[in-house]
Parts: structure tokens; sequence; C-alpha cells
């Protein structure tokens, strides 16, 4: 693996801006993991929090808190320590939600476009009416409608993992496609074939020798696919129909942070709001040299 | 051609109709409708009375029957939040959210198309590089925090702009607009703008791509072996053939523009279906969130088929397959 790695590193050299937007993500990322060692005290945890320390500006204004340096929310926590526990929500809910639409994807795509017949027609259609709505829109749906009929004491505590799968179920069709396509030229070939006369059943062929050869072009498009989840997340709980307060991610923060802007607050959602954009920005600049490495054809 | 057509039109009756069994689903089979028009504390007496009404106790194909008869005929039902048809409550935030969208769109085919084919005609320009690798930016900008940041610079800090609402509109006919009011003028160009942001780069992209391919071609190469000004060629000989496939493009971006008002009308309070849709969510009233699929579900099948279509009327070569594959 590690000798597949340095390609990659030669393709973000070969581009400072890339080579800058991985260095800041690699950043975020570690700072994101480590956010219980480098955040001041932990968010979540209410008994920590002082409200005597609520409302300040950041350290370097004038009535800031040098303990401070993002300043503190209503509630007295550390704007910094919320920004690098959002951050971590943001990420694992980004990484989680592309991982359920690629496996979801890859197994429909698998079976509709190698097995074919009435089985490929069925998953083709379902995908085709749901590219119909647009992907936020759909994730919007799946996620208020399921929330709308549960019980109210359910809510908060499944937000978060009905958040993932509106999303994961959003995005699938995207991979379906890709995959169908990509298994529809491999299983003209030769090994299939071999594969086959060599005894393998069709579900066993399928997983061990088509699958590897697709995985290429599905890497690629779940890298370009983080960043829509990331933002498709930040969008559904800055609606309020994403992550709930209690254990917030960026854009919780940007939501909860909206209503102090008219108070002049500004601090609590312009801090969280940078740090997502550029998260974006470093997110789609690397997923785009990651598939001009994997994938020179579909370079634009 | 007509077989293309076919497939097109059945395609959108199905997934209208599997739209429909959802909403009815929703609506009517996990939802009260009898709740919904008499309230929590109706009579025992009326509330059977209603349910015979609404054939409620028949079975749940019939009843299906029914509700598609009713929608049909524009009757969406009550929703239990407003206390009111639900018809009428559409009829007043579609305009809303309709002079959103459309402002949003044509901002962004005003300013997206020339950059693009700018970019195109000078493509070994440093400026318009450092200008194509901004347009990164722009896609990764959330339109949420474009209308923050919008607010804290032209509302908070510069007083120019309102920071919520439609400002004055004037009625015509149904149709409430706010193009006709300096008030509405003025509280429309944020969250246009902030709607319009990520597609102005969006086109800015695709233009530049398909410009590219056109500048490749040998009647671009003659047009200017005739003397032609680089600006006649660019936006007369040029534009036009890259404009096929913009247009095409930009009818899927009503639809986006439409999905991503939700949020706009979030950021700015925007009195249109988007934020009706998440009141609706909020407060779980079934009967609107299953009317609102159903309205949502016909205005993206409606897009989708018409785009179809474009794209089948602008290029010939679909039709030719189309044809062979009959043959």
């Amino acid at each position: 693996m590690t000798g597949r790695r340095f390609p990659l590193l030669r393709q973000l050299a070969a581009s400072p801006t890339a080579a800058v937007a991985a260095l800041l993500l690699a950043l975020l990322v570690a700072a994101a993991l480590l956010a219980p060692w480098l955040a001041r005290n932990n968010p979540y945890d209410l008994a920590s929090l002082d409200l005597l320390d609520s409302h300040l500006p950041p350290a370097f204004l004038k009535d800031g808190d040098p303990r401070f340096w993002l300043g503190t929310d209503s509630q007295g926590a550390d704007v910094l320590a919320l920004i690098l526990y959002g951050l971590r929500v943001s990420l694992m809910v980004g990484l989680l939600a592309v991982t359920i639409s690629a496996c979801l994807g890859t197994i429909a795509g698998l079976v509709s476009g190698y097995l074919g017949g009435w089985l490929d027609t069925i998953v083709m259609r379902v995908a085709d009416i749901q590219f119909t709505f647009p992907a936020m829109l759909l994730a919007l749906l799946i996620g208020g409608v399921t929330r709308a009929l549960l019980p109210n004491e359910l809510r908060a505590s499944l937000a978060l993992p009905i958040v993932i799968v509106a999303l994961g179920i959003s995005h699938w069709p995207h991979f379906a496609r890709l995959v169908r396509g990509a298994v529809l030229v491999e299983k003209q070939k030769d090994y299939v074939a071999a594969a086959r006369l060599a005894g393998h059943g069709r579900i066993v062929t399928m997983a061990s020798q088509i699958l590897p050869n697709v995985l290429n072009p599905i890497f690629v498009l779940a890298t370009l696919d983080i960043a829509f989840a990331i933002m498709s997340e930040a969008t559904l709980s800055f609606l309020g129909f994403g992550v709930p307060p209690t254990q917030p991610s960026l854009g919780t923060l940007i939501k909860t942070g909206y209503g102090y802007l008219f108070s002049g607050e500004w601090w609590v959602v312009l801090f969280p709001g940078l740090t997502l954009v550029v998260l974006l920005v470093c997110v789609n600049l690397v997923g785009d040299r990651v598939r001009d490495w994997l994938d020179p054809k579909l370079r634009s | 051609m007509i077989a293309f057509l076919l497939n097109r039109i059945l395609h959108a009756a199905l997934v209208m109709f599997v739209i429909s069994v959802l909403a009815f689903v929703l609506g009517d089979v996990i939802g009260d409708p009898v709740a919904s028009i008499l309230g929590l504390e109706a009579a025992p007496a009326d509330r059977a009375a209603l349910r015979l009404r609404l054939h409620l106790d028949e079975p749940v194909l019939v009843r299906y029957g029914y509700y598609v008869g009713r929608f049909l005929h524009g009757d969406l039902g009550s929703s239990y939040g407003f206390q009111r048809p639900i018809v009428d409550l559409l009829a007043e935030r579609i305009p809303a959210t309709m002079e959103l969208a459309l402002a949003a769109l044509a901002l962004s085919l005003a300013v997206g198309v020339p950059l693009g084919v700018l970019a195109a005609a000078h493509r070994r320009s440093r400026i318009m590089g450092a200008l194509m690798s901004f347009s990164v930016i722009g896609v990764s900008l959330p339109s949420f925090l474009v209308g923050i940041l919008l607010i804290v610079v032209f509302s908070l800090w510069l007083g120019w702009l309102p920071s919520f609402g439609r400002g004055e509109t004037v009625k015509i006919g149904f149709w409430t607009t706010g193009y006709l009011t300096a008030s509405g003028l003025k509280s429309l160009v944020m969250p246009a703008l902030s709607l319009a942001i990520g597609q102005i780069a969006l086109v800015a992209r695709l233009s530049r791509a398909e410009m590219l391919g056109v500048l490749q071609t040998d009647y671009i190469k003659f047009a200017r072996a005739r003397g032609l000004s680089d600006r006649a060629v660019n936006f007369s000989h040029a534009l036009r053939n890259t404009l096929i496939p913009i247009i095409t493009v930009s009818g899927i971006q009503l639809g986006y523009l439409v999905a991503f008002a939700i949020v706009v009308e979030q950021v700015f309070q925007w009195p249109g279906m988007g934020l009706l849709f998440l009141q609706a969510l909020a407060q779980t009233d079934l009967p609107l969130i299953s009317a609102f699929l159903l309205v949502a579900g016909l205005f993206f099948v409606t897009i989708n088929l018409i785009v179809d279509l474009l794209y089948a009327a602008a290029d010939p070569r679909l039709r030719i397959k189309t044809l062979a594959g009959r043959g």
C-alpha cells in the first residue's frame, strides 16, 4: 500500500494549491481526532462549563479573555473547543454517510450489472426515481419525515443515525450507476469467463473477481462525495433536522450561533462557518487530485 | 423520436405513481385526516360522519383512488398546524419561491456564462486561471453561510439591505410579486445572491468546458481566417453552439435552486414553500408534508421531462439512436 501512495504525493506536489489543501486537511483531521486532548474543556460536559465565562469575545479583542482564543458562547463553552468537537462530528457523519452510499450503491450496481434481468430493471428504475429529486432535498425528506414519525423521546437519541442513513440513502444511485457501467464492461472480459469455467459460482465471481476491478472508480466517487456529504449534513443541521445541539456538528454550531448574530456576538457563528468552508475547499481540492491520480480519463 | 417520447412520459408517470403512493401512505394511512379537519377535540359522532364522508372505512386501494381523485380536483386536504386548506397555503407561498429561484437562475446565467466564455477565450491568461481556481471556493460555499455573511455585511454593518422577509408585494391575479416594488427588489438581492453563488461557479465551469470544445472546431478556425474579430468569433459564433447544453443544464438547475431555496428561505425568513415545509416538518403536519411531497414531485418530474425533451430536440444524435433502437 505504501508503494501506491507515492504517486498521490507526487500528484499533490505538482500543484502547490493542492499541496497546501492536503496539508490543511491533514491538520483539520488531526485536530478533530485529538479534540479531547487539544480542547480546553469538554463542551458536552455541562459541569465543566462556567456561566460566568459566557458571552466572552475572542481573546484578541478588547474584552477578550486569554483563556478563550475564539471567545465563548451563551453557555460559557469555549468556541474553539466546540469547533474541534464539531469537526469530529462533521467528519464522522460525512465519512459514514459516504460509506453507506458506497456500499449500497456498489452492491446494487454489481447485482444489476452482473446478474441483469428483472433485478437490473428494478434497481435502475428505483435509481431513476431517486434521481428525479435533488439529493439534498431527498435527505431532508427522509430525515425530516423519519424524525417527525418518531416519538418525541427518541428523536434526540436517534438524530445522529437518522442523518447518516438519510444522507447515505440519498446518494447511493450515483454509485450504483457508476458500478453498473463498469461491471458491464468487465463482465465481457476473459478473466470472468475463466473464473466461471474454474467452477466459481456467480456470487463468488462477482465478489472475488469483478469487485476488485471496479474499486478505483468507486474510490474516486467516494472521495468527491465526502464534500457533498459534509455540506449536506451542515445544511440539514442548520435547518434543524440534522445533528442535535447536545452533540453539535459545525452546521449545528452555525445554526445556534446564527441566533446570537443579531445581538452582536458574531464569533459564535463566524469561526465554525470559516472552519466549515476551509474544510470543504480542502476536501474538494484534494478530491480533484485523487480523481486525476486514479482516473486520468475523468480529468476535465 | 416517438419511442423516446413515450419512454420518457411513461417514466414520468411511473415516478408520479410512486410519489403519490408514498404521499398517500404518509397523509392518509399514517396521518389522521379526521383530526386534521375537525381538530383533536371533536365529538365521536362528528368524527364518524366525517369518516364516512371521506370514505375512510373502505379498503386501502379504494381510498388511494379517492386520494388521487381529490388531488386531480385540486383538493389537498387541510393542514393541522395552520387549520387551513393546503391549496390556499401553497398558492400563497409558491410565487415567493418561484420568484426567488428565477432571480437566482437569471443571476447565475448572467454572470456565469460570460465568465466561462472569457475564461475559455483567454485560457492562457493568468488572471482567468486564478479566477477559475476560485470557482472551487464558490462550489464549496454552503448557501446558508453566504446568506449569513451577506446579512452581517449589508444588514448589520452597512444597513443597506433588509435581513429578512420579502418587502412589499403587489398582487396580480393570484400571483403576488415582489419584482415591482423598491422594497421587494431590495429584499430579493441577498437571498438571490446566496442561492446563486454556487450555481455561478458551476455555470462558469460548464460554459468554459463547452467553449473550449467548440473553439477547437473547424468552423471557428474558418471564422478567424475570414478575419472576424475575437469578440465576434467568441460571442456570436462559438457561444451560440455552447448555449444548448447550458440551456438544458439550467433546467436541472432550476430544480436545484427550488430545492436549495428551502435553506435560503430559512436564513432570510423568506415566506415561500421551503419555510412552509420546514414548519410542517417541525410540527409533524402530516397532510402538509404529504401535499408538499406531491407538489414537489410533480414539479421535479415536469422539469426532468422538459429537459429530456429539450435535449432530444437539440441533439439529433439522440433521435437517430432511438430510431436505430426501434429498427
